[in-house]
């Protein structure tokens, strides 16, 4: 066990830490904040991931050929950690980037690779992914969108839903049903789809936190050339299951950014808002709970950090993966009714009213981690897989 | 960087499995445990050959000189075993007379030829070394582990006001047992009424040396810890994978895969912590004190949920005298509270990065 960094990563990490010193915009989470439209915010999210691509900081362990960096996983551990010590934006295309890109890397094409990588590390194609459906959503081989083979062209008649950034899609991951006949894990197959296509119409779905992050994508006889199969026909389910692999195992990783920024803003505000005449920071309390916080947020990191060694050995995220997906999203909720706690009256107001903390972010947030244990499959879902691919207790469905 | 254990440390993890699989099976523990000090001189013995009792302490002291890794992953192998009797606290005197620069005492602790405890709980039950209250050497020491079969007591004790750290020998005090849940580590009250003592440290040196030996000891308990929630979770997963009821295996229900899933999140958490704890000590970071107690403070509320779950996915059975699993739950209560439980490492915690 060595966590001291190697020569090459300590050269990368100086680099790193230099170039984010001098580029980091100071005013992103004032934007983030303040900006109104979801589409704002990822408008300037999507010009600062263009900055990082081309100072060559987009796709640290992607092939060099594809406009990454060519570099061991562990660099973009390194990457990750000094993002958030820099306090620097997420990138946009996150879904490409996590999940789509890794996949294409592992079961595409040479012509895929070439055609789709480098565009989804310059942000200049932002993609989805179209697995979910309104009748196949845990049972996810289940889903019944159908692809039916006309000459060099795939036709594609369905929905999905709950489809995150397919507002801003220019691409999507979709996996269709090409086999009606074949048990339901062995007729599907895994599409790259063209989301300008004629006969593709996407819609917002309104969530609780009142944005419509999600969308309902509604295909009709959308033509998708074979070239755009990934892996094989009717082997689809492999190559999902390689993305829902990256999805839970390594997804979460970024997200220490996020939770590291989002504790220290939520201690400076217990050491402001008042709590029986004393700073709340000082009550026993709200001092057990942040500590709780503390000690979670830094049990997730290193939990990633392990499963991350793990993958720089073997290559590829295993299903002890669902553990990280159930830390970061149980986590995110416990840590906002905290939040919520210290806050107390004001933890309720919401964007647009003065008094509000942070513009409102709090309320929204609670709101919003309502859905970390649904999203990316529900925490129910993890533990099935841990149950059965990781203990080997027999499989419950 | 690489969070994992090297080829050597993996090495050493395994062979320590074999040889407390041979050495300590778990009717042996069972044995050990019905003993009056639950501390066997043979198993001692043995241990001290393999080198276990000095793994990081100073080759020139009689140790093995190997870094807080290797102590953990031998640790979390002896909570696997469930191994009885005395390392902790030998560990935990260990560490504050290498701190305090006894190198004698601790050649003879490292070797095995003695064993030692630290007597630091008092009637107020705090484990900050701040609450040690008893004067230069009168007074009572409650929760002193192992007490009756250790050779050597390294006591902290308050000299007109300044924090002390004294030697005695352990046939120089009066020891009384407290019956405790733990059956297979025992816990004893001291009664000190001045006997003939050795000063270790004194002042700032003393204070210093107990809280290098407090983080040195809860490091390997956490592994420790894991080690046996790594068990209970084998032994529940292998029951539920045979005991069927509606005549299907009762691990097939969501209700009892999901708390094996938890117990697995658990105990992979609390390794992660663990290790992270132990790397930090090795490299003495300044971050270690922080990192022990994030272990601590996660294995002991993890430590009890796993002994739970493992109790409830076993029915009956795993409530019976019979079954392994309360022995393991029992050394789960016990160190949830020893060397300060979660509550007491998360104010720590908030000391370190709100205060």
């Amino acid at each position: 066990m060595d966590l001291n960094l190697t020569p090459q990563e300590l050269r990368f990490r100086n680099e790193a830490r230099a170039w984010f010193a001098g580029n980091v915009p100071k005013d992103w989470v004032k934007r983030r904040d303040e900006e109104e439209s979801m589409l704002g915010r990822f408008e300037y999210l999507r010009a600062w991931q263009r900055k990082l691509f081309d100072a060559g900081w987009a796709g640290i362990s992607w092939p060099k050929d594809f406009g990454g960096r060519g570099a061991p996983v562990m660099e973009q551990v390194i990457f990750i950690e000094e993002m958030a010590r820099a306090e620097a934006p997420p990138m946009a295309n996150v879904i490409a980037l996590g999940l789509i890109g890794p996949t294409i890397i592992a079961f595409g094409t040479p012509e895929q690779k070439k055609r789709y990588l480098s565009k989804m590390l310059s942000a200049e194609e932002i993609w989805c992914q179209g697995f979910s459906e309104p009748n196949a959503g845990s049972d996810l081989a289940a889903l019944s969108t159908t692809g039916v083979l006309d000459g060099d062209h795939f036709v594609v008649n369905g929905q999905k839903c709950w489809t995150s950034y397919a507002w801003a899609a220019d691409w999507c991951e979709l996996v269709v049903r090409t086999d009606p006949a074949a048990p339901k894990h062995k007729g599907l197959t895994a599409l790259l789809v063209d989301m300008h296509s004629p006969g593709v119409e996407v819609r917002g779905l309104k969530q609780m936190s009142g944005e419509s992050e999600f969308g309902e994508i509604f295909f009709r006889d959308v033509r998708v050339p074979v070239a755009n199969v990934v892996g094989k026909v009717n082997e689809g389910w492999g190559v999902a299951m390689g993305t829902l692999m990256h999805e839970r195992g390594t997804f979460g990783a970024a997200l220490q950014v996020n939770y590291r920024r989002n504790f220290n803003r939520l201690v400076e505000i217990a050491k402001r808002i008042d709590r029986s005449g004393k700073p709340a920071s000082e009550d026993p309390v709200i001092r057990q709970k942040l500590a709780q916080c503390y000690a979670e947020i830094e049990v997730m990191r290193l939990n990633q950090l392990r499963a991350f060694s793990r993958i720089n050995e073997t290559g590829v995220p295993g299903p002890e993966g669902s553990i990280q997906k159930i830390f970061w999203s149980e986590l995110n909720q416990r840590f906002q009714q905290v939040a919520m706690e210290i806050l107390g009256p004001y933890g309720q107001l919401a964007h647009g009213s003065a008094d509000a903390f942070d513009e409102g972010q709090w309320a929204y947030g609670y709101l919003r981690s309502r859905g970390n244990t649904i999203e990316a499959g529900t925490s129910e879902i993890q533990r099935n897989i841990i149950g059965h691919f990781v203990l080997g207790l027999p499989k419950s469905y | 960087m690489q969070f994992g254990l090297s080829e050597s440390q993996q090495i050493l993890k395994s062979n320590a499995r074999k040889f407390f699989a041979t050495e300590c099976p778990i009717a042996e523990v069972r044995r050990i445990m019905e003993t009056d000090t639950a501390h066997d001189k043979k198993l001692w013995r043995s241990m001290a050959e393999q080198g276990f009792l000095g793994v990081v302490f100073p080759e020139e002291a009689g140790g093995m000189g190997l870094g807080f890794v290797e102590l953990a992953a031998l640790a979390e192998e002896m909570g696997r075993a469930l191994v009885p009797g005395a390392f902790l606290s030998n560990l935990f005197a260990g560490a504050a007379l290498h701190a305090a620069g006894a190198t004698k005492h601790l050649a003879e602790i490292a070797s095995g030829e003695k064993t030692a405890t630290v007597a630091l709980l008092e009637s107020s039950a705090n484990w900050d070394p701040h609450a040690v209250r008893m004067p230069t050497l009168a007074g009572e020491k409650l929760f002193v582990p192992d007490a009756e079969s250790a050779d050597l007591i390294v006591v902290a004790a308050r000299d007109a006001d300044v924090p002390a750290l004294y030697l005695v020998e352990s046939h120089a005090v009066k020891k009384t047992l407290m019956p405790a849940m733990d059956l297979t580590r025992r816990l004893y009250k001291v009664t000190f009424d001045h006997p003939a003592a050795e000063l270790l440290a004194k002042g700032g040196a003393a204070r210093k040396a107990l809280d290098h030996a407090l983080n040195v000891v809860t490091t390997a308990l956490c592994a420790e810890m894991t080690g046996g929630m790594q068990r209970m979770l084998d032994i529940a997963v292998e029951y539920a994978k045979t005991r069927k009821q509606f005549g299907k295996p009762i691990g097939q229900y969501q209700a009892v895969q999901h708390q094996c899933a938890d117990m697995l999140l658990y105990t992979e958490s609390s390794r992660s912590a663990a290790y992270y704890a132990a790397y930090t000590m090795t490299e003495g970071s300044a971050e270690a004190r922080t990192a022990v107690s994030v272990a601590k403070a996660y294995a002991s509320d993890a430590c009890r949920e796993t002994g739970n779950r493992a109790v409830q996915v076993q029915g009956g059975m795993g409530f019976t005298w019979e079954n392994d699993t309360h022995l393991f739950y029992r050394r789960a209560k016990a160190s949830e509270i020893a060397f300060g439980d979660a509550t007491y490492h998360r104010e720590r915690i908030a000391r370190f990065v709100i205060d």
